[in-house]
């Protein structure tokens, strides 16, 4: 680790998943055992091959409550992953004690608005399935082909003329910026479950070298909409349960019977701020940003099955370490993907087991996704939070499945108190970018 | 600026005007346009009836197995020919890196092109008309019928970097950002950056982009901000121009080779030019509108020109302006054009008269998320063979914009110092300074 660059740390965070918004609905929603999954009800989903997930609870986010007051009509464009994103930024906010404009309109930020970055990770937001049909089926031919001659010449006006800006995944970061007045590096990483990992450590760089004090950083998405699911479903990636079978039983992570994953909604953004920052402004500091490093898998089945990417994860891993100066020796606990998609999940066993070889077995994997579900760009953010909080509150979550693999630590139990002093964040993504961060228990 | 250097050691494009340095660089000295009424979809009753296309293309050229990259998309398909170019460039299928894992990828890759007609029939298919709304097993039918797994994989915005690491056998960091128009200059920046912390020794940086598609065109139609020309498509991107009624939208890729200057000596590459400077920021304005004084614009050509140590206020000591070139955002929307004049002159002062600026999608169109790496090259190719490239269309100057836009013939010059802009509809600012690389 080079002493020469400045130290990052953690002083907020702000999950949003299936358990509602902020640290305290993750935490207890993890320990309690319970998990967020359950039949889909914003749409009719019950013919899909997967009906379940873990959606955010309506009264749990409501974004209008959330932005200032000259910011509401901006609301009305704003895609579910955009109002995750605006939730989670309000929560980790919130969370470390800064003031920002979207905080207290008018008044000082706590840190000036340039020297406040802002790195979201974001998927492909899919179109309003209702207003996009709504407007094609104005160009709806007698024998239900559509005419795009019409289309062009007049149906397409029954779009909103701001249709366009619902959907772009960087207007996550841009509604943010906006409302916290964030005018550093922003950026939008695309990289599916990988996307959050990777924003955090380029906000950890932009730290580094000085580009700006602070930045929001995380990720935040919902497929818990027909295109999402189905991409998902083709892409194999979904428990597929057959008649009468319960798909909430098929999510078994790092089992041998492991068979998909289930998708949830959610994501959070996490408040990464130079250490002397933070402790000038007397901000509490959850935990530092140890070691980070990133990787593509060998890609000879374009990232979708990484079952041979073991290597990989473990170049990744050590990498990781290497960034941090520490030992795997020095690793209190793991919280990987853990989607329960069988390829991904033996491609990280893979890796952990090169890393850390037989003392594996004694090291906690802490799988989330059995609770909140696979949030896609968002996982990272999660499964990053938690890591922050089991070292914040030297707690680990329950586990809900899975894990009956030999040699691994990752079977169902309660929440239990445990020394952590340092936590490894591994995550897989379907098109094989990998991630590692290190979180180190603050001193 | 300490820590190590970063050169460009190699280069290639797909572009509206071909699919080489060789092929692209002299007509763009020309001044040719890349227009052409639109192919890929019926949009002959859409307010905007033309863009650019990359024409004739195919990937078999470029690759080694041209059927291991079947299903590519139109993105994954214009990156690898755009990679494979900057690869063979740099001599990297010769005088490899010496590993792979210290080789990175940073894109700007937009989202695939949407298929359009399959998402389009299932929802029209599933709509129920008593209730005003999709009728979800309907549409859940549909689309099993319909689509295609693979297809709708490849819209995903990292299967570029999927293909590229299989063509490449590159291994190390890969990122993907989508930060719209500003993407791929981003993608650069944070590369170099990637590269003087010593993560990489080597990265593989650029974008690739198509929204030619029914649904693309419609969003931006909708917003107005597409070129509704009657006339010839040609004319219709007009930067800078008094005239000007938005931009042309083009598709293609551009890629670039980034190295430290101690790995790229170490296999003896020949060096391009140096990157030299980068700069990032935020409007946090507005959702439509970019800052009328120009701040986050303002601010990231600052920071890129402040690392690159060079004072834009400034004369060089043998009396040139501090940079002599921007390749401008430049994209032909009226807010654009007039508040990218405004920033450069609040940023350089009394020196912004004395520089040369121009629009390279005044004759490409505007390739979106691949526009800023495309406009990067374009800067190194201005330098190795002294010519500033013209922005064209200029026939009827606005009055109040009045730097040396180059206007409608690219001349001669002596190019050392660049600065690539580019800022993206959201309010993600990038600029990158490359300057000729000197011992």
């Amino acid at each position: 680790m080079h002493s020469s660059r400045r130290s990052v740390v953690v002083t907020g965070v702000g999950p949003v998943c299936g358990f509602g918004v902020g640290a305290e609905a993750l935490w207890n929603g993890l320990a309690s055992g319970g998990t967020a999954i359950a039949p889909i009800a914003r749409f009719d989903a019950h013919a899909f091959p997967c009906p379940l997930a873990a959606s955010v609870p309506a009264d749990a986010l409501d974004v209008l409550k959330l932005v200032p007051k000259s910011y509401r009509k901006a609301t009305k464009v704003m895609a579910r992953d955009i109002e995750i994103a605006v939730a989670a930024a309000h929560a980790a906010v919130a969370d470390a004690g800064l003031t920002t404009r979207g905080t207290a309109e008018g008044q000082p930020p706590t840190i000036p608005a340039g020297r406040v970055g802002c790195h979201i990770g974001a998927g492909l937001i899919a179109a309003d399935t209702d207003e996009l049909s709504g407007a094609l089926v104005t160009c709806r031919r007698p024998d239900g082909t559509f005419d795009i001659g019409a289309w062009g010449q007049a149906g397409m006006q029954n779009l909103t003329p701001l249709w366009l800006l619902k959907y772009l995944p960087n207007m996550l970061a841009c509604h943010v910026t906006i409302i916290h007045g964030c005018e550093g590096p922003s950026n939008t990483i695309t990289c599916a479950e990988a996307s959050s990992g990777l924003s955090l450590g380029e906000s950890r760089r932009v730290i580094e070298r000085g580009a700006a004090d602070a930045c929001l950083s995380g990720g935040a998405e919902s497929k818990i909409n027909p295109m999402g699911m189905l991409r998902q479903h083709f892409a194999g990636r979904t428990v597929t349960p057959g008649a009468g079978e319960d798909a909430l039983g098929l999510l078994k992570p790092f089992s041998t019977s492991s068979c998909g994953t289930v998708l949830g909604e959610g994501g959070g953004l996490l408040v990464l701020e130079e250490l002397e920052c933070a402790r000038r402004r007397g901000g509490r500091i959850l935990a530092e940003f140890a070691g980070f490093a990133a990787g593509q898998c060998g890609a000879d089945t374009l990232g979708q099955d990484l079952s041979g990417a073991g290597d990989d994860v473990a170049a990744v891993i050590n990498g990781a370490l290497n960034d941090a100066g520490m030992k795997p020796g020095e690793i209190s606990a793991i919280v990987p993907l853990g989607s329960g998609t069988s390829t991904s999940d033996a491609a990280e066993v893979a890796g952990l087991r090169q890393v850390f070889g037989a003392r594996l077995s004694n090291i906690p994997l802490v799988t989330i996704i059995p609770a909140v579900g696979n949030c896609a760009a968002g996982a990272g953010a999660l499964a990053a939070t938690t890591a922050v909080l089991c070292l914040d509150r030297q707690m680990l979550p329950a586990r809900r499945a899975g894990g009956d693999l030999p040699g691994v630590d990752a079977s169902p139990c309660a929440a239990r108190s445990m020394p952590l002093s340092s936590v490894l964040v591994v995550t897989t993504s379907l098109g094989g970018q990998i991630t590692a961060v290190v979180f180190r228990r603050a001193a | 600026m300490s820590g190590p250097r970063i050169v460009v050691t190699g280069m290639g494009w797909v572009t509206p005007l071909g699919h080489s340095l060789e092929a692209v660089w002299p007509r763009l000295v020309r001044g040719e346009s890349g227009m052409n009424r639109t192919s890929r979809f019926d949009a002959r009753t859409f307010p905007t009836t033309f863009c650019a296309e990359v024409k004739d293309y195919s990937i078999a050229p470029f690759v080694r197995d041209a059927a291991v990259h079947a299903t590519a998309g139109l993105n994954s398909q214009f990156a690898l020919g755009a990679a494979a170019q900057a690869w063979k460039q740099a001599r990297l299928h010769e005088s490899p890196a010496s590993d792979l894992r210290r080789v990175g990828m940073y894109l700007g890759a937009g989202e695939g092109a949407l298929d359009s007609e399959n998402y389009v029939a299932t929802n029209i298919a599933s709509w129920n008309e008593s209730q005003k709304r999709s009728d979800g097993a309907v549409w859940i039918a549909e689309a099993l019928r319909r689509m295609n797994g693979l297809r709708e994989l490849e819209q995903e915005p990292n299967m570029p970097l999927a293909h590229l690491a299989r063509e490449f056998g590159i291994r190390g960091p890969a990122s993907n950002c989508l930060t719209a128009c500003a993407a791929s200059t981003q993608a650069i920046g944070e590369a170099f950056e990637q590269l003087r912390r010593g993560d990489t020794d080597v990265m593989l940086a650029g974008g690739t982009h198509t929204m030619i598609h029914m649904l693309g065109v419609t969003g931006f139609n909708r917003l107005t901000a597409l070129s509704a020309s009657t006339g010839d498509p040609c004319a219709a991107s007009r930067p800078f121009a008094a005239d000007r009624d938005g931009f042309v939208m083009g598709e293609g890729s551009g890629m670039v080779i980034l190295e430290t200057l101690e790995h790229a000596r170490r296999r003896g590459a020949t060096i391009l030019a140096e990157v030299a400077g980068y700069g990032s920021s935020a409007d946090a304005y507005r959702i439509t509108d970019i800052h009328p004084e120009g701040r986050g614009p303002g601010a990231a050509m600052s920071a890129a020109l402040a690392q690159a140590g060079i004072d834009p206020r400034a004369a060089r000591p043998d009396g040139r302006a501090p940079v002599d070139y921007i390749s401008a955002h430049g994209t032909g929307t009226t807010e654009n054009d007039s508040i990218e004049t405004l920033a450069v002159k609040r940023v350089f002062g009394d020196q912004a008269r004395r520089l040369a600026m121009s629009s390279l999608k005044s004759m490409m169109g505007h390739l979106i998320a691949a526009a800023g790496a495309v406009e990067f090259i374009s800067c190194v190719l201005s330098m190795q063979n002294s010519v500033l490239l013209p922005t064209m269309n200029l026939r009827n100057p606005d009055p109040t914009l009045d730097l040396d836009y180059v206007p409608n013939a690219s001349r001669a010059g002596k190019v050392d110092i660049c600065l690539s802009n580019s800022f993206g509809f959201g309010g993600q600012n990038d600029a990158v300074v490359v300057r000729r690389f000197e011992e």
